[in-house]
């Protein structure tokens, strides 16, 4: 077990260096670099003051030692500064990456709330009507484009009810916790629709393969009634289902979010990335996709980790 | 379609099968006036005098009307003329991506089963890797970088038809993971297989055996898994397109037909209803369609006759 922890810690360790050397090298392919910007926002800059700024931001060397001086100074905890927000990266990062946990994190738990109940009801109806509805219901989840969804909420409680702000993360001048929720509402609201069908079709395909397992028989033929065989045999059964499709959404959600966020003005890791993306502020930019990254990650490894830990028939191997 | 080259008897039950998922059907149908639409309507447009890149700054956001059945954009052009325009764009990165998806993910599929051993395990760590990455974020990097930059000439990577193929290509790129996993696990359930050996001591090679004996076996789980890849891509290109990095305006996208239109939500919410809606429907269809083939494919029997 401590073997395969260190194997598959190293494992994400070396993936993250990968994408962090792919990412870098993107990021310098991007319209426009730094001194472009410069230069665009100084009439007064000479080419030859253009190529001295080069040499002196170190943009004049090869992409693997400029990429080599980036690893080394963000390993020793310097992160460089934001262009966009004139502020040190971490500083910048820090509220949005929590921002974002709780949007994922609220959307998550009220996706499960929904399809672990939906997808055990469609499970014990294969095919019956009460399937099919829930079954259509997911096709149109998992269906739906995230932004047209964040949209037509928006069309129908900000533009013709009223009741909830189309926008932004708080009111100006306002600070309690009650209006920050009138503003969590509508993204927690769209990103869980938009999670709940997949999940219900996990929850459904994991149960009913549950049903089919041999002890479940025998705890009917016992004379159990539907509802005991479902909560006591079946349903710890489906955990190792629920805990894959859950970690492996992570990325997926990640996805979502940054729609969900842009669209909402949500000031989450998302628009985040899309804000420094476009802004041409890199270092933010390469810090948050591979903060992104790493959390995904993450979250796989605990799913292997609590998979080992939920099924002791899985050998890891050392 | 999927049904050819499987015997008789086994069309017939394919078809039935088929014909009893309802919503498949429907989906079927859905889709082929889709297309339909978006084949013929721009030509039928223009031979009545229509154009959907006419601007009438006067007619703006105007409402339903004979002239313009859904009303106009916000720089007065018929909206259902950029509908069915932006539709068959949609479409054709929808049908392109998949099929490339496909054949990347059957040649990578093919290579890991065949090869074994640390090509395998290092395609197979690949995979995972990209399954569990987030995507979208990766995504727009890679639609924001400037291919200038790598020496690609210019006239190759802007204007016109550009965008569309660099969509193509990166949904591609990601999009393979399923196929080759599904034609991995054929090639090694396949290639020890008695009659596979006897093929290739009679001197079949690898590629003959992979079109052969693993591709017929593996065709069914990979026409599904390709059908239900064409809703995927729809949604990353609308995406994309949408936050302003797939298909370039002036060419109509349903994806950036709604980027304009959160900006006028308040004037003209219904700008924003029908490109969403027709994503969404031909998505579903899309999803229903491949859901109607798994159960008409699949080999273990009728589920619905149990």
């Amino acid at each position: 077990m401590a073997g395969y922890l260190v194997r598959r810690l190293l494992e994400t360790l070396l993936l993250l260096l990968v994408m962090s050397f792919l990412i870098y090298g993107l990021i310098g392919l991007m319209p426009g670099d730094p001194i472009d910007l410069m230069v665009s926002a100084d009439p007064n800059l000479t080419a030859a003051d253009a190529l001295r700024l080069k040499a002196l931001q170190g943009l004049d060397v090869p992409l693997p030692e400029r990429y080599w001086r980036w690893l080394v100074a963000t390993l020793s905890g310097d992160l460089g500064y934001s262009r966009l927000y004139a502020r040190p990266v971490l500083e910048v990062l820090g509220p949005r990456l929590l921002n974002t946990l709780l949007l994922m994190g609220t959307s998550l738990a009220l996706a499960l709330v929904i399809a672990v109940p939906a997808g055990i009801l469609a499970a014990l109806d294969p095919r019956g009507p009460v399937d099919n509805t829930i079954n259509l219901l997911a096709f149109a989840g998992f269906s739906m484009p995230s932004f047209w969804l964040g949209l037509l909420l928006i069309i129908l409680f900000s533009v013709q009810l009223g009741w909830l702000p189309a926008g932004g993360s708080a009111s100006i001048g306002e600070s309690g916790l009650l209006d920050r929720l009138r503003y969590l509402i509508l993204p927690v609201l769209t990103l869980t629709l938009l999670t709940a069908g997949t999940f219900i079709r996990f929850v459904r395909a994991a149960m009913l393969e549950a049903l089919r397992e041999d002890f479940i028989r025998t705890a009917r033929v016992k004379g159990l009634s539907t509802t005991a065989v479902v909560i006591r045999h079946a349903l710890p059964h489906t955990a190792l289902a629920m805990i894959t499709i859950t970690a492996l959404h992570v990325g997926s959600l990640f996805s979502g979010a940054l729609v969900v966020e842009t669209i909402f003005a949500y000031l989450g890791m998302g628009k985040l990335i899309y804000d420094a993306i476009l802004g041409n502020d890199y270092n933010l930019a390469l810090v948050a996709l591979l903060l992104a990254t790493l959390v995904t990650l993450l979250a796989n490894l605990l799913a292997d980790l609590a998979y080992g830990w939920l099924d002791p028939r899985i050998d890891y191997g050392g | 379609m999927a049904a050819e080259g499987l015997p008789i008897g086994r069309r017939r039950r394919f078809w039935r099968r088929f014909a009893s998922h309802r919503l498949a059907m429907w989906a079927g149908w859905l889709l082929a006036a889709l297309v339909l639409a978006g084949l013929a309507g721009p030509p039928l447009g223009r031979a009545f005098g229509l154009d959907g890149e006419a601007v009438n700054l006067f007619g703006r956001l105007a409402p339903a009307s004979l002239a313009h059945p859904l009303g106009t954009d916000e720089l007065g052009r018929d909206l259902l003329l950029r509908l069915l325009e932006g539709g068959r764009i949609s479409l054709a990165v929808g049908l392109a991506g998949a099929l490339l998806t496909a054949l990347i993910g059957t040649a990578i599929g093919l290579a890991a089963g065949y090869a074994g051993g640390r090509v395998d395990a290092l395609l197979m760590r690949l995979t995972d890797a990209i399954i569990a990455l987030p995507l979208l974020p990766l995504l727009i990097v890679l639609a924001a970088v400037d291919l200038t930059k790598l020496g690609l000439p210019a006239a190759l990577v802007e204007g016109g038809l550009a965008s569309v193929w660099r969509i193509v290509l990166l949904v591609a790129l990601f999009g393979w993971t399923t196929v080759a996993r599904l034609v991995r696990a054929a090639v090694l359930s396949q290639k020890e297989r008695d009659y596979v050996r006897a093929a290739r001591a009679l001197g079949a090679g690898p590629w003959r055996i992979a079109v052969h004996h693993v591709l017929p076996n593996v065709a069914s789980p990979v026409i599904v898994a390709t059908t239900l890849s064409i809703g995927n891509i729809m949604l990353t290109e609308s995406v994309l397109s949408f936050l302003g990095l797939g298909i370039q305006p002036p060419l109509p996208s349903w994806g950036n037909m709604l980027t304009n239109a959160q900006e006028l939500i308040w004037q003209a919410p219904h700008l924003a209803v029908w490109p969403g809606a027709l994503i969404f429907l031909t998505v579903i269809a899309f999803n229903l369609l491949g859901d109607g083939l798994q159960d008409a494919l699949d080999p273990r029997g009728d589920t619905r006759l149990q």
